[in-house]
């Protein structure tokens, strides 16, 4: 196992040493720099100023210093220090990182167990008419940028029944604490969490579907059947076991996906989280920061799709770890 | 099935197809929307020959106050349905303008990859694992707002994004392909690589790639509402996601310039999955879906 991970690790190297670059790259590329913008929002900056600001965040050096003083950074778990926010980035991020893994965590949960549901469902009663039905629907969930459905739920839940609060996780200056503070977080947490996992709900019902057709199909089923096991446990142990793979499979992969619609969902929420950090960092030109999230996100699918091939490891002895 | 579209070309495969795709009733529903979308963005010069950023009545006429603006005006006073004609443009110029950049990327690296194979093909799919590392929304709103958000450079950033996707599938298509006799005997026939790709596997090979292109469409154009969304769409043409993103403070009062121009999308997006799973149904008889 632990040789497992360590190889997965080195396997990683290459990949995360490209993306430094690229993302460095990219970033390099932009117009305006922190000091420009801090110049901007001030108001007035003579040239002295600017040099200075310039002078302090390292932006005078040349870019190969500058990214060999990045990757030196990382090396030793820094990731640098924010000038918009006054902070180093990595404070910035760990603080962010909590609640927008709290939502990425709950969505992917609602998408599998309401999407692995549907999808059996589908297969179970396939092409009678719950199967059509579910198809269509799935497909419009598939269908539904996250975001409006974000603000559709916003108007139905917070504005008009005004059950849900309609943005941030937590009720600010409440003091709640026990089994009130949780009650709130989870009142936060749900309509955020649904709009997100909606489009997911969609794959893993399709995805399901499909991956139990198979393996019906297949001989191992027929003779459970013919060994004269009852119907549920066919399905349930035959069946359902064998076709979560696939599932679990992309589970990790849509790791960056969910992670990605956490930008758009988060905004519209006022979650708290890395997202809405990497989009006010966009439009802060604050790099460092925003070469910290992606960073971190790249990291979090490696990691996410090695506990992958760990998880299907021990769903599926046949698979050998590689 | 390789032998005989070898012989006689992807024709009668294309037939059988269309017939199939032709049976199915959500399929039929999907066109004639699409089509109708595409219609309308066509005609709005016509339709709707005024800027559609430009005010022309009462701010916050609600649906169906005024006749002469069915879909009611925004807090400017701009007219809605002018909004969503033209909005509707941009969404399908870019949907299919990234879709086709992103697919003709992706074929060239996937079928480098997948048919020479060796260390050219672990360096591709090197590359295309880092693109998939990357989480690709992340990633385009980088792209966009360091490139300046016009409309090319969304179309660009979203064929970037995309192309992995494109890539992986034809890398894995054409490694079986080339195995097999067809391929063989073109070989012995003295026929040079790119003839070969071209005119030997990629035919072979489409069938899969047109499903996942018309995905794709959807996919683009969701893409593309969320990041005008976010403000990062040129700000000079209206388009459905930065209707959307303007009328997101008056969510109270006039939740119906939220509602609207999100309908059109879910609709047109929708339409273009029905089409994408009766062509997949179609085209691949046994393969399961979208991914």
């Amino acid at each position: 196992m632990l040789k497992v991970v360590r190889r997965t690790l080195l396997q990683a190297v290459p990949t995360v040493l490209a993306i430094l670059i690229l993302n460095f790259a990219l970033l390099k590329l932009a117009p305006g720099d922190a000091a420009d913008v801090m110049a901007a929002e001030s108001g007035a900056a003579t040239e002295e100023t600017m040099a200075m600001l310039r002078r302090q965040f390292g932006l005078d050096l040349p870019v190969l210093h500058q990214f060999l003083a990045y990757v030196g950074q990382i090396a030793s778990f820094s990731l640098g220090f924010s000038p918009r926010y006054n902070l180093p980035v990595a404070d910035l991020i760990g603080q962010r990182l909590p609640v927008t893994l709290l939502l990425m965590v709950s969505a992917l949960t609602i998408a599998l167990v309401i999407g692995i549901a549907l999808g059996t469902a589908m297969a179970l009663n396939v092409s009678r008419w719950p199967d059509r039905i579910l198809s269509v629907v799935s497909l419009v969930f598939y269908s539904v940028p996250g975001f409006w459905i974000g603000l559709m739920l916003i108007v139905m839940f917070s504005v008009k029944f005004g059950w849900l609060p309609s943005g941030g996780s937590e009720s600010i200056g409440a003091g709640l604490t026990g089994v009130d503070a949780v009650i709130d977080r989870l009142r936060h947490l749900i309509l955020p969490a649904s709009s997100l996992a909606l489009f997911f709900i969609a794959i893993y019902a399709r995805l399901m579907r499909a991956a139990i057709l198979e393996v019906t199909a297949q001989d191992f089923v027929r003779t459970a059947r013919a060994k004269g096991i009852s119907e549920a446990s066919v399905v349930l142990r035959h069946i359902l076991r064998n076709a979560l793979l696939p599932v679990t499979t992309l589970a990790g992969m849509h790791l960056g996906g969910i992670l990605g619609g956490a930008v758009v969902v988060e905004t519209v929420f006022s979650w708290p989280g890395l997202g809405r950090l990497a989009f006010e960092s966009v439009l802060r030109r604050d790099f460092n920061v925003l070469l910290g999230v992606l960073l971190l996100s790249s990291l979090l699918v490696i990691i996410a799709n090695m506990i992958v091939d760990l998880v299907q490891a021990w769903l599926d002895p046949r698979i050998e770890l590689r | 099935m390789a032998a005989t579209v070898e012989t006689s070309g992807i024709a009668p495969v294309g037939r059988r197809a269309l017939r199939a795709f032709l049976r199915n009733p959500t399929a039929i529903v999907g066109s004639l929307f699409l089509a109708f979308v595409a219609m309308l963005s066509l005609m709005a010069p016509w339709l709707y020959p005024e800027d559609p950023l430009s005010m022309v009545a009462r701010p916050f006429l609600w649906p169906g106050q005024n006749p002469a603006f069915p879909l009611g005006t925004d807090s400017l006073g701009r007219d809605v349905t002018a909004g969503l004609v033209w909005g509707g443009r941009i969404s399908l110029a870019v949907g299919l303008a990234a879709t086709c950049l992103g697919v003709s990327f992706g074929i060239v690296v996937g079928s480098t990859a997948g048919y020479f194979g060796g260390r050219i093909d672990n360096l591709l799919v090197r590359l295309i694992e880092i693109f998939q590392t990357l989480p690709s929304f992340l990633l385009l709103v980088v792209l966009v707002a360091i490139a300046q958000p016009t409309i090319e450079t969304v179309t660009f950033a979203i064929a970037i994004v995309t192309w992995p996707t494109v890539a992986r599938l034809v890398r894995a298509e054409f490694r079986t392909l080339r195995e097999r006799d067809f391929v063989t005997a073109a070989r012995a026939l003295g026929f040079g690589h790119i003839r070969i790709v071209m005119l030997e596997i990629l035919p072979n090979a489409l069938p899969p790639i047109i499903v996942t292109a018309s995905v794709l469409v959807a996919t683009a154009i969701l893409m593309e509402s969320a990041l005008s969304f976010l403000g990062l769409s040129d700000p000079n043409l209206v388009s459905w996601g930065s209707m959307i993103g303007s009328s997101r403070e008056l969510l109270r009062s006039a939740w119906y310039l939220s509602a609207i121009p999100g309908i059109a999308i879910v609709c047109t997006v929708l339409s273009i999955n029905l089409i994408g799973d009766a062509l997949n149904d179609a085209l691949n008889p046994r393969s399961p879906g979208i991914e």
